[in-house]
């Protein structure tokens, strides 16, 4: 029987030293308070991360964890499950950490899908090193090294995910506690790759960037909350939905078309192409989806497949016998 | 249809030549010819069969960077050099008894060593006007008649005779002349009275499937035998008897393979499985094609998208509690640098191997050079210092690997090995070890509790290795980073004082790994006039150098270096002990600056950097050029004319 863990169980004795307001304290919250239900021991659980304001996470947790360097969270967790498929592994990262100096990563980690729970703080600055734009940050944006705007186009987490064949990409919100909750915890019982791209407000740098998808009151109108098997409703007064038409997604008016008529979420269709489009979906033209977005089952892990192969050569071999193996192939002997 | 013979169906007659043979102590042979023509595999077959002839052997592998560079030109040379002998030898050789040519360029390239007297065989079918053209040579090299009073030359249609000889199998002529570097296989193992045995052997296992080829290449193989016994101009041929080696099982070793079996042997005896991460490089990649096929020893390999991720992954594998590998070559090592300095300050076991190549940048990336030992020294950000072991030759790389994770585990730290391409790719016989009498690497973590006391994991034990707790036990949890650590608790800490106590630990750590191994060894006297200082791939020639200065007489000795950082407790000593220090190195001086900045001991360096290995010849003279009696002395020690490495002095 395992104990009954509580949240408070799962934070270390070190003081959290993110700015007052900062979007980071909910996840924090919310992640303590989700591990319980997990039923996974704390000893079993550890956190990574790389270099950014989020990557203080892992010192927070009262698990084993590591603070590397910067970008290669996703590898340091690879070598870790590869070896130990015990462990729960998450990898916490941000907008500058996975998607600009550890892009490559990210995207291996993904296509390779190994066993492990990604939770991406987007808020699209760099807040550690003192608020230049990001990869997210939108094209215009004035920061310190962009002085007339950023030229960049932006990138999407969402479609890069789903372009590596992803195999649980998913959205929530910081101010959004409940969703949050509910959808780490989804990303974690998923086999594979979970990718959660967490909207979190800078409150130094980047203030009120995604307002639109965090206020309450404006949420409704600008975010539509994906759920399975269900159709694209949205708008305060639930009034609105998505439908396709050709190979494009508009917004309509209930008023005008029937339910029936609206696009219906699939998380678990393996062709990406419709949860593609979703994910292109972009504030202010069209509300941005959050919840799961993608959830494929049944794919093999790299975890599973790199001990499988040690596995199956045993048998196949029998176990390494270090004197026959020198012995094998031309020897001669000196007498 | 008829079956054709396969070597397995086919009974070798005996082989046992009617003409005279003259018994030689050794003899060095070169296999050139384009990088198409299978001058590697002629190589390989030579050694293995002169190593199964109880011969000691020792190899030297020479290719171009491109995997087909142009057919017939320069570029395009591929050579495998084999020195077999009756006698130990540490060497490839200098200088040629025997060179055999597959066409122009491949004479004009290596025509330079080949002694005088010594034995050309050309295959004439190779020299033409398109071949001459390729290899931009204005007419035929074979018909100066300089070459015919200089060598003994054998001009022999082998790739005429090669056709003939597999004609009745029905190949294409594509095919059939594929088949000539056999014939030249034939004839070589004729004149230096090798057996077919252990080529029918391979014939067999390789190309098994393919009955026709197999036979075409045995029938080619057979055919070159036969020329050399019936044609007028072969008059002798040589014998090499076997050599007196310590009494043991052997069999024949490559640098790379020995590293990887080593660190099967270190993750057996440590009870661990093996963890590989790693990117492509050449001359390092043969470690991970080994390790991959043996899974079966609970080996994995992870080839990383990046040189960045194969030493985070490999982190992150020895975080997790396995025994953790990553290797490169230079450029890679440059780019794992931010991952060793965190696997330093993380303390966390672990072996990265640089098998380093001619540098910089992407440089010679098929040639051998030592010139990363400071990259491996200081080549991180802060203070980040880490222990250095040096194989000295292929067969050493076995033991070096096995030691390189006893400290690594002992000290937690990351420890690195520097091979370089000529050991790695090199060869020479190995006497197997009895695995049972290895010494047992233990390792321990710590147990878990049940109290909810924040865990100390920077908490040190007499030599400052800190416990390695993994995941997954209860009661231990805590959290490592870069960032630095408080003593003890390991907790993230910006106190100035602590920081300069972590940074003395961490380096008091490594200095102490000189407690635990063995005193620096010589060859020779302990004291004379003058000591060879060498490190890794460069000891057969420093050895054999030293050998043949003793045997004229001179007071010379020699220590070479397996341990670089930290280095054995008396090499300070040893270097005081003599009126003159040389240290050979294929950089610009690398050792010699360590050994001058920690012992204030003048050191003079004889340094060549043009992707070859030293001879013992160019060795020799830069030795003889330092005796006490240095009036005598012929070389010039800062000549550095015609491709002779240039012996200099900081202090000149």
């Amino acid at each position: 029987m395992l104990p009954v863990l509580k949240a408070a169980d799962f934070a270390s004795d070190q003081d959290v030293r993110w700015c007052p307001g900062c979007g980071d304290y909910s996840i924090l919250a919310q992640m303590k308070k989700i591990l319980p239900d997990l039923g996974v021991p704390r000893e079993k659980t550890v956190f990574i991360s790389g270099i950014g304001c989020s990557s203080r996470f892992p010192y927070y947790m009262n698990t084993y964890g590591m603070h590397s360097i910067h970008g290669r969270a996703p590898t340091f967790a690879t070598g870790l499950k590869s070896t130990r498929p015990d462990l729960m592994v998450w990898v916490i990262t941000g907008d500058g950490d996975a998607l600009s100096i550890g892009g490559n990563h990210f995207i291996h980690l993904l296509r390779r899908n190994v066993d492990l729970n990604i939770v991406l703080f987007n808020n699209r600055i760099y807040g550690l090193t003192k608020g230049q734009y990001s990869p997210t940050s939108t094209e215009g944006q004035v920061t310190k090294s962009t002085p007339m705007g950023s030229i960049d186009h932006p990138l999407n987490p969402l479609s890069i995910a789903l372009a590596a064949e992803g195999t649980f990409v998913a959205r929530s919100i910081d101010a959004h506690v409940k969703h949050l909750g509910e959808t780490l915890k989804r990303a974690a019982n998923h086999k594979g790759t979970s990718l959660v791209e967490v909207y979190q407000n800078c409150n130094v740098f980047n203030d009120g960037a995604m307002a639109y998808a965090q206020e309450k009151k404006q949420r409704a109108d600008n975010v539509v909350e994906l759920e399975h098997g269900k159709p694209l409703i949205f708008g305060s007064k639930s009034d609105k939905g998505i439908r396709l038409v050709g190979s494009r997604l508009e917004i309509v008016n209930l008023a005008d078309v029937a339910v029936d008529d609206l696009l219906i979420h699939d998380e678990k269709e393996p062709n990406p192409a419709i949860q593609m489009m979703l994910a292109r979906m972009r504030y202010p033209e069209m509300p941005e989806p959050i919840g799961v977005l993608r959830s494929v089952e049944g794919v093999a892990t790299y975890n599973d497949q790199i001990n499988e192969q040690v596995e199956l050569a045993k048998q196949k071999k029998g176990v390494g016998d270090l004197q026959k193996l020198f012995s094998t192939g031309d020897t001669w002997q000196v007498a | 249809m008829t079956v054709p013979p396969t070597p397995s169906n086919v009974v070798p007659p005996d082989l046992t030549t009617s003409k005279s043979v003259k018994t030689v102590t050794g003899i060095t042979v070169r296999l050139a010819g384009d990088s198409g023509d299978g001058m590697q595999l002629l190589g390989t077959q030579l050694t293995n069969t002169s190593a199964l002839a109880g011969n000691d052997v020792a190899t030297f592998p020479d290719f171009p960077a491109e995997i087909r560079a142009p057919r017939g030109t320069r570029a395009g040379v591929s050579g495998f050099q084999v020195q077999f002998a009756s006698e130990e030898i540490f060497t490839p050789g200098d200088t040629l008894d025997a060179l055999v040519v597959m066409n122009p360029a491949a004479m004009v390239t290596n025509l330079a060593d080949l002694r005088k007297g010594g034995i050309l065989i050309a295959n004439v079918d190779g020299f033409n006007e398109k071949e001459f053209k390729l290899a931009k040579v204005e007419s035929n090299p074979l018909e100066a008649s300089v070459i015919e009073e200089t060598y003994r030359i054998f001009k022999v249609s082998m790739t005429k005779l090669t056709r003939d000889a597999v004609a009745e199998f029905g190949l294409g002529t594509k095919v059939a002349d594929r088949c000539k570097n056999f014939f030249a296989m034939g004839l070589v193992y004729w004149l230096f009275g090798r057996s077919l045995d252990t080529t029918l052997r391979f014939i067999d296992a390789k190309f098994g499937k393919k009955p026709d080829v197999a036979a075409a290449n045995v029938a080619a193989l057979r055919a070159g035998w036969a020329y050399g016994e019936t044609t007028e101009a072969f008059g002798e041929s040589f014998q090499v008897e076997a050599a007196t080696l310590v009494p043991g099982t052997y069999r024949n070793m490559m640098g790379n393979q020995a590293l990887a079996w080593g660190l099967i042997t270190a993750s057996k005896l440590s009870g661990k499985d093996l963890f590989y991460g790693t990117y492509p490089i050449t001359p390092a990649s043969d470690i991970l094609h080994e390790l991959s096929k043996y899974k079966n020893f609970g080996v994995r390999t992870f080839q990383a998208e990046d040189e960045i991720a194969a030493v985070c992954a490999t982190i992150g594998a020895a975080f997790g509690g396995t025994m953790a590998v990553t290797a490169s070559s230079g450029p890679g090592i440059a780019l794992k640098a931010e991952g060793m300095g965190l696997g330093m300050i993380l303390e966390l076991p672990m072996i990265v191997i640089n098998v380093q190549r001619g540098g910089p940048s992407t440089g010679l990336p098929t040639k051998t050079e030592q010139s990363d030992l400071l990259q491996c020294m200081y080549g991180r950000n802060g203070e980040a210092p880490l222990p250095i072991l040096a194989p000295r030759s292929p067969g050493d790389c076995f033991d070096i690997a096995v030691e390189a994770w006893r400290i690594a585990t002992e000290c937690m730290c990351p420890v690195m090995i520097l091979s370089d391409g000529y050991i790695a790719n090199g060869s020479e016989p190995w006497r197997i070890p009895d695995v049972a009498s290895m010494p047992k690497i233990t390792v321990n973590h710590p147990e878990g509790t049940d109290t909810d006391e924040p865990y100390m994991p920077y908490a040190r034990d007499e030599y400052l290795a800190r416990p390695w707790a993994i995941p997954g036990t209860p009661g231990l949890m805590h959290r490592v980073g870069g960032l630095e650590k408080q003593d003890g608790t390991g907790n993230v800490s910006y106190d100035p004082a602590n920081h300069q106590h972590m940074t003395d630990t961490r380096a008091a750590k490594v200095d102490r790994i000189a407690e635990r191994i063995p005193d620096q060894d010589i060859f020779g006297d302990p004291t004379g006039d003058v000591l060879v200082v060498s490190w890794g791939g460069t000891y057969g020639s420093c050895h054999t150098a030293v050998k043949q200065c003793r045997e004229a007489g001179r007071k010379v000795s020699h220590a070479h270096l397996r341990y670089i950082n930290p280095m054995p407790k008396n090499v300070g000593e040893l270097l005081r002990s003599f009126k003159t220090v040389i240290v050979p190195e294929l950089n610009k001086g690398q050792l010699r600056l360590l050994l001058r900045a920690k012992f204030l001991v003048d050191c003079i360096g004889v340094n060549k950097i043009q992707g070859k290995p030293f001879s013992v010849s160019e060795l020799v003279a830069a030795i003889e050029s330092h005796v006490a009696d240095s009036s005598s002395a012929t070389a010039d020690p800062h000549s550095s004319a015609n491709g002779k490495p240039k012996a200099e002095s900081i202090a000149g």
